[in-house]
């Protein structure tokens, strides 16, 4: 229900379209929830000019705050903000309880398939999954074979990435189980929206994010090696030139831990120490935000300065927690990912809550046959490759190419998944001196030590350009606050 | 952690932070020597009397070689343009405002968000700085406003930072920086206008001896103390041995030891005795002596003196408290 519009004042919504895609704001006549109606009539009431004056104070104060990600080139550094946009993104709070849910489920999955693989295989003995899918995935660890790590957790921190389609379903798109990041975004807009916006968000029922930190915390505290008294957790980072310095200072600054670099931290008899003013002072959990591959040239790869020689050891010998641990990235590979519904099922005997979004595997006549016939409404992926080489985005492809594609789907089925193109929903966003729709997906955070927790609030990520389905932030994407409501 | 002791509870200090935070305290105090060096130049430069009125910056610096390097000659323009913009030159403020840049990076997770925020607004500010922001008059208002930023980082470090070890190192970088500069700014002078021991008290020296106490922030309480006297050798002793004048050598010598004395008293720290006692021989050798037979026993042998124990005792804290692996 579009509020009246009021011919003395213009409509900040008055030349809003949606096309053909289901909007978070708008909700397409969907929902009628009071805080979204309420929002919106608020929004309506102000003007181009106000939303910019208060974004241009927030880019400066984001700015000044440091909360930027660095771009280093030879002679100097740039210090870059992530876009920020003042509308923000609403989820009712039913819709919320059913996306935690489904997520948990996902979590829970992910970590009893990692248990899995690297003890006795069964979901590959049962044929559920093809063998060599997994174990020779670039990202399966067999150091990790027969390690059991505290509570029985892999992916301490998750991030999930969901979108919802052009009826407001929410679909899972991908699973961050190595070091997702963006939370730090999610808690510092929040601030931001209550400086910028506070006559908007007033009086409503937002749940708060403020929690994350101690959450965060105590997960780590769960899985520290047993019978330590008063664990010490620290926080590994790649150091000052990494892109997401500001938020593992944010984290850092959050759980209470000092933010190490590899060159803080010794290892000695298999155990770890951090480099004090008193002297070597032993650590026992490590948030590491340093892939598995740079983590010990020991064990990894040689010629890494960022990582600390000996750490695999001191992991498997249960002298110290990794989280997330070592080899999680077998789990968020986009074949596996594919299996992640039968994993659900297999593990937990339970539908999944969430969906996939609709994924053939080639590898599967049924499904080679349907992408064969369907091409032109498909998206076709190569299982191995990522950022986007060797697909085929069907719509966009002339029959001769879709024609060659082919020629290749059927000489090596098993390297392709095909899934229909996407209608991502959109978010009214303020562009220039009007607000249009931009697509945007969603990007909820759960830590697992002995239970799993989902942040009530999200990473909101908005494409920038009007049509574009790329919401990274390394391609230019911004972000938004995302509002759970309580109530 | 906590330490039943003293009573305070703090968190171990990782061995770089300690070193990062000694080093930005440095930096800044060194920044707002070189403003205020400079900014005091550009005044009494022009006047008739001026001796080694740029090359003083220079031989304060020690930078004849790589000045020279790309230098012919001495004037005013250049030598600010290589101590102010020059990136190449690591004792630019350009170059030190990056050095206080990375280093307060490094320490985000420490320091109060305020003093991040004013470090990265004024390091900004420096960063974009153009042949066109030291031209003319414009000089002396960006040396006032590098020396207020400075005072500014100061403040709010004494008003957020939290008093654990990082905030000593802090201390101990900032006092070891001010008592090395006091030092130098002497020494150049000195040498500069006192060709010989006959030229005290003439013409010369009102001027430009009021310059180098303008140079030390050091002038109206001078004024104040010794109304009747602007000797060399009155300005020198305030300089060096008067222990309310917050720059000078023994007031910046007794506030390292404090901090020192902390680590060791609040953070049963080891590796504190031979640095407390490298400073207190250092105290003791400037407490010994009058401003006269520093002089006559040669002043510039004796600051050199205390450049290398300051030196010393760096390297004393470094082992102690950062050792190489």
């Amino acid at each position: 229900m579009a509020p009246a519009s009021n011919p003395e004042r213009p409509d900040l919504f008055a030349t809003y379209k949606t096309d053909r895609f289901f909007c978070e704001l708008m909700n397409n006549g969907g929902l009628d929830d009071e805080a979204i109606n309420t929002v919106r009539q608020r929004l309506a009431m102000m003007t181009p000019a106000l939303l910019n004056e208060r974004a241009r104070a927030a880019e400066v104060e984001l700015y000044n705050l440091g909360i930027t990600f660095t771009v280093y080139t030879e002679r100097s550094s740039i210090d870059r903000i992530l876009p920020f946009d003042l509308i923000p993104r609403l989820i009712v709070r039913q819709e919320w309880e059913k996306l935690e849910r489904g997520i948990r489920q996902r979590v829970t999955a992910l970590n009893r398939f990692l248990w899995d693989i690297y003890h006795d295989q069964r979901i590959l003995a049962d044929g559920l999954i093809p063998r060599e899918l997994v174990l020779t995935n670039p990202n399966f660890r067999k150091e990790m074979q027969g390690f059991d790590p505290p509570c029985g957790t892999y992916v301490h921190i998750c991030g999930t990435d969901v979108v919802r389609d052009e009826t407001g379903r929410f679909l899972v798109l991908e699973d961050n189980a190595r070091t997702p990041s963006g939370v730090s975004y999610v808690i510092e807009n929040r601030h931001m929206m209550r400086r910028c916006m506070p006559d908007l968000i007033a009086d409503l029922d937002v749940v708060p994010v403020e929690e994350y930190g101690l959450r965060l915390r105590q997960t780590l505290l769960d899985v520290a090696p047993v019978g330590i008294m008063d664990p010490q957790i620290v926080l590994l980072s790649p150091g000052a030139y990494n892109s997401a310095y500001f938020e593992h200072v944010f984290l850092a600054r959050e759980i209470g831990a000092p933010l190490v670099e590899g060159r803080d931290l010794v290892v000695q008899n298999d155990r770890v120490f951090m480099r004090t003013i008193a002297g070597l002072k032993p650590v026992h959990t490590i948030y590491r935000r340093i892939d598995d591959a740079f983590l010990d040239p020991e064990t990894f790869l040689p010629d890494s300065m960022l990582g600390v020689p000996g750490l695999m050891r001191a992991y498997l010998a249960g002298n110290v927690t990794l989280a997330n641990a070592i080899g999680t990235g077998v789990a968020d590979d986009k074949a596996i990912y594919a299996y992640v519904p039968r994993m659900i099922r297999y593990y937990l005997g339970e539908e999944p809550i969430l969906d996939n979004v609709e994924t053939r595997i080639c590898a599967e006549p049924d499904d080679l046959a349907y992408t064969l016939d369907h091409i032109a409404e498909l998206v076709v992926k190569p299982v191995g490759e990522s950022g986007g080489y060797g697909m085929i985005i069907g719509p966009h492809a002339t029959p001769a190419e879709r024609d060659a594609f082919r020629v290749k789907l059927r000489a090596n089925p098993a390297n392709y998944i095909s899934q229909p193109v996407l209608k991502l929903s959109t978010t009214p966003t303020l562009c220039g001196d009007r607000v249009e729709a931009r697509h945007v997906d969603l990007r909820p955070f759960t830590l697992t030590g002995q239970t799993s927790w989902t942040l009530p609030g999200a990473l909101s990520r908005v494409a920038i350009k009007a049509g574009s389905l790329v919401v990274n932030s390394s391609q230019g994407g911004g972000s938004k606050d995302t509002w759970v409501m309580g109530s | 952690m906590s330490d039943t002791e003293s009573n305070i509870f703090y968190a171990p200090l990782l061995s770089r932070y300690a070193e990062s935070m000694l080093w930005l305290a440095r930096y800044i105090e060194r920044i707002e020597n070189l403003a205020r060096l400079i900014d005091v130049n550009e005044t009494f430069v022009r006047l008739r009397t001026a001796v080694n009125g740029w090359q003083c910056i220079i031989d304060i610096n020690a930078d004849a070689a790589p000045y020279f390097a790309h230098h012919d000659g001495i004037s005013g323009a250049e030598v600010i343009a290589f101590y102010v913009l020059d990136p190449e030159n690591p004792n630019s403020i350009v170059s030190m405002a990056h050095a206080a840049r990375e280093n307060a990076r490094a320490l985000r997770p420490l320091i109060s968000t305020e003093m991040w925020t004013q470090l990265n607004i004024f390091t900004d500010t420096i960063r974009r700085l153009t042949p066109a922001d030291i031209a003319g008059n414009r000089l002396s208002m960006l040396c006032a406003r590098i020396k207020q930023e400075c005072q500014t980082h100061a403040g709010i470090t004494e008003g957020t930072l939290f008093r654990d070890q990082a905030w000593l190192f802090h201390q101990i970088g900032k006092h070891i920086e001010r008592a090395d500069q006091i030092t130098r700014l002497i020494d150049i002078k000195y040498q500069a206008l006192l060709p010989t021991i006959d030229a005290v008290g003439s013409e010369i020296d009102l001027s430009q001896w009021t310059a180098v106490l303008r140079s030390a922030a050091a002038y109206h309480a001078f004024r104040r103390l010794c109304p009747n006297d602007l000797s060399p050798a009155i300005v020198v002793g305030f300089l060096l041995q008067n222990n309310g004048f917050p720059r000078s050598l023994s007031t910046s010598l007794r506030q390292a030891h404090y901090a020192v004395h902390l680590l060791r008293s609040d953070y049963n720290l080891r590796g504190t005795a031979p640095i407390l006692e490298r400073v207190e021989h250092l105290q003791a050798l400037l407490q010994g002596l009058s401003v006269n037979e520093i002089i006559i026993g040669g002043l510039h042998e004796f600051l050199d003196g205390v450049q290398s124990e300051l030196a010393d005792i760096y390297n004393h804290i470094a082992e102690a408290f950062w050792p190489q692996p």
